[in-house]
C-alpha cells in the first residue's frame, strides 16, 4: 500500500514538474499534428511528401526537443548563478572568512534553503539562506515560462509548416541521425576522459618518482612518511616484481585456460551430438557468469589449501597465497571465454572445407587437425590474446588469493602479487590524494591500460587478416 | 593457340557425340565393350529428418565408364551421389537405407571403414573447396593421410602426375608454395580434381564439376574426364545435357527422387523410352 501511494505521488510530481508538462504538450502535439496530416494526405495522397506519421512526428519533436534541452542547461547552470548572487550579496562577511570557511558557509546556505538541518546554523546563514529561496523562486518562474514557451512556440512553428511539400521524413531522419551522433560522442567522450585522465596523473607520479625507476626498478615497497617530512620513508616503486607477478599468474591461467578451452571448442563444434551442444554450451555460459569474486573466495579457502596439503605431501613448502592457486582459478574462469570465441571461429571454417577433407578419406581428427585448425588459426590466436588480456586486467581472485607480497619469482608455489593487487591495495583506506603512493596507483593503470590495448589491437589485427581471407 | 586446340577438340567430341547420336542402341552396345559392375545402388531410399528425398533408387554404375546423372534443381542427385562415398553420414538428419555395394560389398556395412571407403571412392564438389595450405600440400593431403608415397621424391611425383592430369601442371609448376586459395575459380576446381586422383581411388564422384567455369575451363575437364575414364570409374552430376553427351557412357535420369529412366547415354539421348526424360532433355520441361 506504501508502495503504491509513494509511486502515485511520484508519477503526480513528474507530470506537475516542467519536465511532466512538456511530455504532455508533445502527446497533444503528437494529436493534433496527425489530424492535420492525416487530412491533407487523405486529400492529396502521393503527391504528399512524407507519411502523416512523419509530420506528426516532426511535430511532436519540435515540441519536446527545445524545453528539454533548456531545462537541462538551466538545471546545470542555475545554482552556479545562485550561488554568485549569494556571494555577492554577502560579499563583505565572506571576506572575512578563510576558504576553508568560504565552502562551509555556501554548502550550509544551500543545505538549510533545501530544507535540511544543518550543523551551525547562525543568524546570517538563515537570512542568506532565504536570500536564496527567493532567488530560487524566480528560477522557477524562468523555468517554467521558459520551458513552456520554447514548447509553443516551436510546437506552433512545427505546426504551420506541415504541410504535403515539408520534407518532414527527412527532418526527423536528420534529428535521429544527430541523437545517435550525440550518444556515441559520449562514449567516446568519457572513454577519453578516463585515459587522459589516467595520463595526466601518471605524468604527475613520474615528476615524484623516474619513469625509470618505475619501469626498470626491482624492488616495489610503496610505504610512505606516516608524518610530514619523513624523508626517508618515501618507499620504491620498481614495477617490475608486479609484472613479473601478474604474467607468472596470467600464464598459469592461460596454461589452464588455452587447452581446455580450445579442446572443448573443438568438441562442441565437431564431435558433440546437437543434443549435447545444445545443453554444454549454455552450462558453459553460466561458468562465465558466476561473478569473480565467487571465484576468488573458491581460490583462497578451496584451492590454495590444497594446493598446501598436496604440497607438503610431496615435502615442497608451498606458501598459503600460492600463484599457482589464483592462476588455476582465473584459469577456470576464462575457459568459457576461450571456449565461446574459438568456437566461433572454428564454426567460421565453411563445412565445404571439412567436407573436402573427409572425401578424400581423412577421419575427423585429421580434419580438424590439418584443416580446420590451421584456417582458424588467427581467430584462435586473437582469442587467446583477449583471454590473455582479460586475465592481465582480471583483479577479484587475485587480491582474494595470490597474496600481497611483491615477491620476484617464478616458482608459481610462492606468493606473489600483481600490478592490479597493487592498485587496490594503495587506494584501500584513508590517503592523501597527491602522495606518490596514491598516484602510483595511476600510473599502475597506465601501465595495465597500455598492455592490455596493445594485446587487443593485435588480436583486432589478426582477426581482419582472417577476414580477408574468407570473404 | 591452346585455345584453338581446345576448342577444335570440343568441336571434334561434339561430332563424336552427334555420331554417337545417330547409331541405334544396338550398334551401340555392341560397339563399345561394357565394364563390370563397379558399384550398384539396390532399393537406396535417403531421408532428411521426415522429408523423404530418395525413393527406392536403382542404379549399377560399371568401371571404367561415365555414368552422368542429370534431372531438374533438388530432385536428389548430389544426395544419391554422396551416398555412393557415403559423405550422408556427415550430416546429423539424414538416414540412409537400402543396399548400397561397391565391388559387391556393402559399403554401409559397419564393419567397413568409412574412411577406407572415402579413400577409394572420392569425390569432387560442385563448389572447389581447396585447403588453406599451398598447392603442393593440398596435392599431397591424401597421399600423406594414407601414407600412399615413402619418400619426399616420390611424393613430388605423385604432385606432379596428379597436377598434370588435371591439366593445371603448367600453370602452377612455378608457384607450388602459393596459396591453393588463391587460384582462379576454374583452376582451384582442377586443383580440386587433382587432389581426389591424387589419392588414387577406384571411383571419382563429382557433383557439378564445371557450373562456375568458362567454356574453356569446362573443356579441359571434360577432356581430362575422358582420359581419367582409362583408370576410373566416374559418376558426375550436371546440369548441361551437352556435357552429359559429351562425356558420359551411361545416363540415369532422376525426377522428385527417382530414377525415371537410366541407360547408354546415346540411348537416352536419341531414343529415351519415358515421356518425361524426352521432354527434359529437349528442354521442354517446366
Ligand atoms: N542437408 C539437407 N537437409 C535437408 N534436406 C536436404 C539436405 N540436402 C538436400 N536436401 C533435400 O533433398 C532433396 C534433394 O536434394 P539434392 O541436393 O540431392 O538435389 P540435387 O538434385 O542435387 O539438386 P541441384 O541440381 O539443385 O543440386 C531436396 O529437396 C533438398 O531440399
Ligand atoms: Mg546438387
Amino acid at each position: 500500500m506504501q508502495l503504491l501511494t509513494d509511486f502515485t505521488s511520484a508519477i503526480l510530481g513528474l507530470i506537475l514538474s516542467p519536465l511532466g508538462v512538456v511530455l504532455l504538450l508533445a502527446i497533444v502535439a503528437y494529436l493534433v499534428s496527425m489530424r492535420k496530416a492525416t487530412g491533407f494526405y487523405a486529400e492529396h495522397g502521393r503527391e504528399v511528401h512524407s507519411l502523416p506519421f512523419y509530420n506528426a512526428a516532426y511535430v511532436t519533436l519540435a515540441v519536446f526537443i527545445p524545453p528539454v534541452l533548456f531545462l537541462i542547461a538551466f538545471s546545470l547552470i542555475a545554482p552556479m548563478i545562485f550561488e554568485m548572487l549569494v556571494k555577492n550579496a554577502y560579499q563583505s562577511h565572506l571576506l572575512t572568512l578563510s576558504d576553508f570557511q568560504k565552502s562551509n558557509f555556501i554548502n550550509n546556505v544551500f543545505a538549510l534553503s533545501s530544507g535540511n538541518i544543518t550543523s551551525k546554523s547562525s543568524a546570517l546563514i538563515t537570512e542568506a539562506s532565504q536570500y536564496l529561496a527567493s532567488l530560487k523562486e524566480v528560477g522557477s518562474y524562468i523555468k517554467w515560462g521558459g520551458t513552456i514557451a520554447l514548447a509553443v512556440i516551436f510546437g506552433c512553428l512545427a505546426y504551420r509548416s506541415v504541410g504535403p511539400r515539408l520534407r518532414a521524413r527527412n527532418r526527423v531522419e536528420i534529428i535521429v541521425k544527430t541523437f545517435l551522433i550525440i550518444c556515441s560522442i559520449i562514449a567516446v567522450l568519457t572513454t577519453i576522459g578516463i585515459v587522459l585522465s589516467l595520463v595526466f596523473e601518471s605524468l604527475r607520479f613520474f615528476q615524484k618518482v623516474p619513469l625509470s625507476e618505475f619501469l626498470f626498478g626491482m624492488h616495489w615497497s610503496p610505504q610512505t612518511s606516516i608524518r610530514p617530512g619523513q624523508v626517508s620513508a618515501e618507499g620504491s616503486f620498481g614495477a617490475i616484481p608486479l609484472i613479473a607477478g601478474t604474467l607468472l599468474i596470467t600464464f598459469i591461467a592461460m596454461l589452464v585456460a588455452g587447452p581446455i578451452g580450445l579442446m572443448s571448442a573443438i568438441y562442441l563444434s565437431d564431435y558433440a551430438s546437437p543434443k549435447f551442444r545444445s545443453t554444454a554450451k549454455p552450462v558453459l555460459e553460466i561458468l562465465a557468469g558466476i561473478p569473480t569474486v565467487v571465484y576468488g573466495f573458491f581460490a583462497a579457502l578451496t584451492i590454495a589449501p590444497l594446493i598446501r596439503g598436496w604440497g607438503e605431501s610431496l615435502g615442497l613448502s608451498v606458501a598459503s597465497e600460492s600463484a599457482l592457486a589464483a592462476g588455476l582459478v582465473m584459469g577456470i574462469m576464462i575457459i568459457p571465454l576461450v571456449s565461446s570465441l574459438s568456437d566461433d571461429v572454428i564454426n567460421a571454417v565453411p563445412q565445404s572445407m571439412r567436407d573436402g577433407s573427409y572425401g578424400l578419406g581423412a577421419t575427423k581428427s585429421e580434419t580438424i587437425k590439418q584443416v580446420v585448425l590451421p584456417a582458424a588459426l588467427p581467430g584462435i590466436v586473437s582469442a587467446m590474446l583477449l583471454a590473455t588480456s582479460r586475465a592481465i586486467g582480471e583483479t577479484m581472485i587475485v587480491v582474494m588469493a595470490a597474496g600481497l607480497a611483491a615477491n620476484l619469482t617464478i616458482n608459481p608455489l610462492e606468493a606473489v602479487t600483481t600490478v592490479t593487487v597493487q592498485i587496490v591495495t594503495l587506494l584501500v583506506g584513508d590517503q592523501e590524494f597527491d602522495s606518490a603512493k596514491t598516484l602510483a596507483a595511476f600510473a599502475l593503470g597506465l601501465l595495465l591500460f597500455i598492455i592490455t590495448l596493445t594485446l587487443n589491437v593485435i588480436a583486432l589485427r589478426v582477426v581482419q587478416k582472417y577476414r580477408e581471407q574468407y570473404d | 593457340m591452346e585455345v584453338q586446340s581446345i576448342e577444335s577438340k570440343k568441336a571434334e567430341q561434339t561430332r563424336q557425340v552427334e555420331q554417337a547420336k545417330k547409331m541405334s542402341p544396338a550398334e551401340e552396345t555392341a560397339s563399345q565393350p561394357q565394364g563390370p559392375i563397379k558399384m550398384s545402388g539396390k532399393d537406396v531410399s535417403v531421408f532428411y529428418g521426415e522429408k523423404q528425398a530418395l525413393f527406392d533408387v536403382n542404379l549399377e554404375i560399371l568401371e571404367n565408364s561415365v555414368t552422368s546423372l542429370i534431372g531438374p534443381s533438388g530432385c536428389g542427385k548430389s544426395t544419391f551421389l554422396r551416398c555412393l562415398n557415403r559423405m550422408n553420414d556427415v550430416i546429423d538428419i539424414c538416414r540412409v537405407s537400402g543396399l548400397i555395394t561397391l565391388e559387391g560389398e556393402d559399403i554401409y556395412n559397419p564393419e567397413l571403414d568409412v574412411v577406407e571407403l572415402r579413400a577409394r571412392v572420392g569425390m569432387v564438389f560442385q563448389k572447389p573447396n581447396p585447403f588453406p595450405k599451398s598447392i603442393y600440400d593440398n596435392i599431397a593431403y591424401g597421399p600423406r593421410i594414407h601414407g600412399l608415397t615413402t619418400d619426399r621424391a616420390e611424393l613430388d611425383e605423385l604432385v606432379e602426375s596428379s597436377l598434370k592430369k588435371a591439366g593445371l601442371w603448367e600453370e602452377v609448376k612455378d608457384r607450388l608454395t602459393e596459396s591453393g586459395t588463391g587460384l582462379s575459380g576454374g583452376q582451384q576446381q582442377r586443383l580440386c580434381i587433382a587432389r581426389a586422383i591424387a589419392t588414387r581411388p577406384d571411383v571419382i564422384l563429382m557433383d557439378e564439376p564445371c557450373s562456375a567455369l568458362d567454356p574453356i575451363a569446362t573443356a579441359t575437364i571434360e577432356e581430362l574426364i575422358d582420359d581419367l575414364r582409362k583408370n576410373y570409374t566416374i559418376v558426375i552430376v550436371t546440369h548441361s545435357m551437352q556435357q552429359a553427351a559429351r562425356v558420359s557412357q551411361r545416363t540415369a535420369f532422376f525426377h522428385l527422387g527417382k530414377i525415371i529412366e537410366e541407360g547408354e547415354t546415346s540411348q537416352i539421348f536419341t531414343n529415351p523410352r519415358n515421356k518425361k526424360t524426352q521432354d527434359y532433355i529437349t528442354g521442354r520441361y517446366g
